[in-house]
């Protein structure tokens, strides 16, 4: 690979008034990622975002992209940054062809009209590029959104929240898109998001955040798979439950109990463990939801987050 | 740069409020001559009333170069409006729309894409006062022809046929100037907010306001006066002077443009330090 890393954040800091956005955030996007962005509504991501494409200034820290300080080499590396920022806007006036068409010429990319109807085709657009964007569906823009990140073959493709306002199917679409732009074609992806499952089906690495700050980050699959699980089981009969549970090992591993639910920390092989000692002391087991302690860390933050 | 002009002027000319300047100037200039077509022996002998016992006038004093000096006078206050339409419309419309994300994420410099913005404004300047001078002495010399102009200033000037286009077109790039001025001021509002309204009214409050003040000629207000870019805006007339005060119009012509620089070296330092949050 021509670069270390793709995106090197250091110590990055920025307030709105009195309102820390983002606070001494780190991280580092290696070439080949698709890296996913977490957090809850208001984390900082994109503003955060706004700082990787220079829309807004950092007060401190510092940001790196393609082994490059951002800030003397804006021009250069934005030539190989495509990047789609919140909710898609276009000049609704103008046709989707047309938009693409001036946004790669104001990119200084010279691109011919058979690329950029093959980048509507990847998109789903293909029918619909001589149409004015203002009878586009919100669905519609979005897909051009992501038409107007790829037009100029970039190396690293920024995506916030990409997915929003698209229908299962074209949810499904996307992800598909990034795995194939990842795989295929080598793009580093860093894909910004407020849903766990999105990032864990593409992603290779993330970060979470809250508050402006890294709560956690590493590669996925530790992150999801070797952490341990929440396990929901739901009993019969609560006394009897709670006397053998008090009176087994399993009682240091009780997070909480309500009703007929009983919350465990387990690790996966000891679910099937408690399982069988439930059913052995003659207690009806009506279900075992696992939850991972991430997810619901997750789940937790998302829901402050939208109260 | 040249095709980040020739993409802004696209783009200016893809929408609609673009054509509500050449629209008014296309019907009212007509309207006025055809008024004039029709009433114009009166607006004559009102402009020689008092003369006309002691002079006689002959050959054709009511042509297109009369109806073109009017219309110049009456529509100089008005086009400023038209002007503000769209060059209030040039930084805050990318703010409305939110298309400020897409447009500086481009590997452009903010200075490049500002001033391709800012050029095209002034294009769009020159073009509005350009079709006024197209329909006013083009229009108007297939109707009425050319002739001698009669001019009332501090006393009346006839000049002659052939001492008149000439006038008529440093008047016009007088015009264009004061024009450009206007745009720059709206385009220096129009990077401060995110609503094209905005600017359109500020502009327009700045330059009734400093009309106002200049035509007041007392004490306080008649010191202010020259200070005031309005005070400078309308000395296209000057062209119909005879002799010419030169020293006079190349001075309110550098006030002029020292303006329209300041307004957009303002408008620079704004934008370049702008977060972009819309």
């Amino acid at each position: 690979m021509k670069y270390e890393k793709v995106i090197e954040i250091e110590h990055l800091s920025k307030n709105f008034k009195n309102l820390k956005a983002v606070n001494n955030l780190c991280l580092n996007v290696f070439p080949g990622d698709v890296f996913g962005f977490l957090g809850p509504n208001g984390a900082g991501k994109s503003t955060t975002i706004r700082m990787l494409l220079t829309l807004i200034s950092p007060n401190e820290g510092t940001i790196k992209i393609f082994d490059k300080p951002l800030k003397q080499n804006r021009e250069t590396i934005l030539k190989k940054v495509g990047a789609i920022v919140e909710k898609p806007d276009f000049y609704g006036y103008l046709t989707a062809i047309k938009n693409l068409e001036i946004l790669a010429k104001i990119s200084g990319s010279d691109i011919t009209k058979k690329h950029l109807m093959e980048t509507l085709e990847i998109v789903g657009l293909e029918k619909r590029y001589n149409s004015k964007v203002k009878t586009f569906s919100f669905g519609m823009k979005q897909r051009l959104g992501i038409a107007q990140a790829l037009i100029h073959d970039p190396d690293l493709i920024i995506l916030d929240e990409p997915t929003t306002g698209l229908d299962p199917q074209g949810m499904k679409e996307i992800r598909e898109l990034i795995l194939l732009l990842s795989k295929e074609k080598g793009k580093t992806i860093f894909l910004s998001s407020h849903i766990l499952h999105e990032v864990e089906f593409v992603a290779n690495r993330m970060i979470i955040i809250d508050k402006g700050t890294t709560v956690v980050e590493g590669l996925v699959s530790d992150l999801l798979n070797s952490t341990a699980l929440k396990v929901t089981f739901e009993l019969d009969d609560p006394a009897k439950a709670t006397a053998l549970i008090n009176a087994s090992q399993w009682s240091g591993k009780l997070s909480s109990a309500a009703n007929e639910r009983f919350i465990f920390a387990l690790e996966r092989n000891e679910i099937s463990a408690l399982n069988k000692y439930f059913i052995e002391n003659g207690l009806a087991v009506s279900a075992v939801i696992p939850a991972r302690s991430l997810e619901e860390y997750f789940l937790n933050l998302t829901e402050k987050g939208d109260k | 740069m040249i095709s980040l002009i020739g993409i802004e002027l696209y783009k200016i000319f893809k929408k609609w409020r673009t054509y509500i300047g050449f629209i008014a100037i296309g019907v009212l200039i007509p309207v006025i001559q055809v008024a004039m077509h029709f009433e114009g022996d009166g607006y004559l002998k009102m402009l020689t009333r008092g003369l006309s016992s002691a002079f006689e006038f002959t050959g054709n004093l009511f042509n297109c170069y009369l109806i073109a000096h009017l219309v110049l006078s009456v529509l100089v206050i008005h086009i400023p409006f038209l002007i503000t339409l769209v060059s209030g419309d040039l930084l805050a419309g990318e703010a409305t729309n939110g298309t400020y994300r897409i447009l500086l994420t481009r590997p452009v410099s903010r200075f490049r894409l500002i001033t391709a913005k800012y050029i095209a404004g002034l294009i769009y300047s020159n073009l509005l006062v350009a079709c006024l001078a197209f329909v006013s002495l083009g229009i108007g010399y297939l109707i009425f022809g050319a002739g001698e102009l009669i001019v009332v200033r501090d006393s009346i000037i006839i000049f002659a046929k052939d001492d008149i286009l000439w006038r008529f077109v440093l008047a016009y790039g007088y015009a264009a100037l004061s024009m450009m001025l206007v745009s720059s001021l709206a385009f220096m509002f129009s990077s401060l907010v995110e609503n094209s309204i905005g600017p359109i009214i500020s502009t327009m409050t700045v330059i009734i306001v400093f009309i106002i003040i200049s035509s007041i000629k007392i004490g306080f207000f008649e010191t202010l006066s020259p200070y005031l870019f309005t005070s400078h805006m309308n000395l296209w007339t000057s062209f119909f002077d005879d002799p010419i005060e030169w020293n006079k119009v190349i001075e309110s012509g550098a006030i002029l443009a020292a303006h329209c620089l300041f307004f957009y070296g303002v408008t620079l330092f704004i934008f370049t330090k702008k977060d972009i949050s819309s």
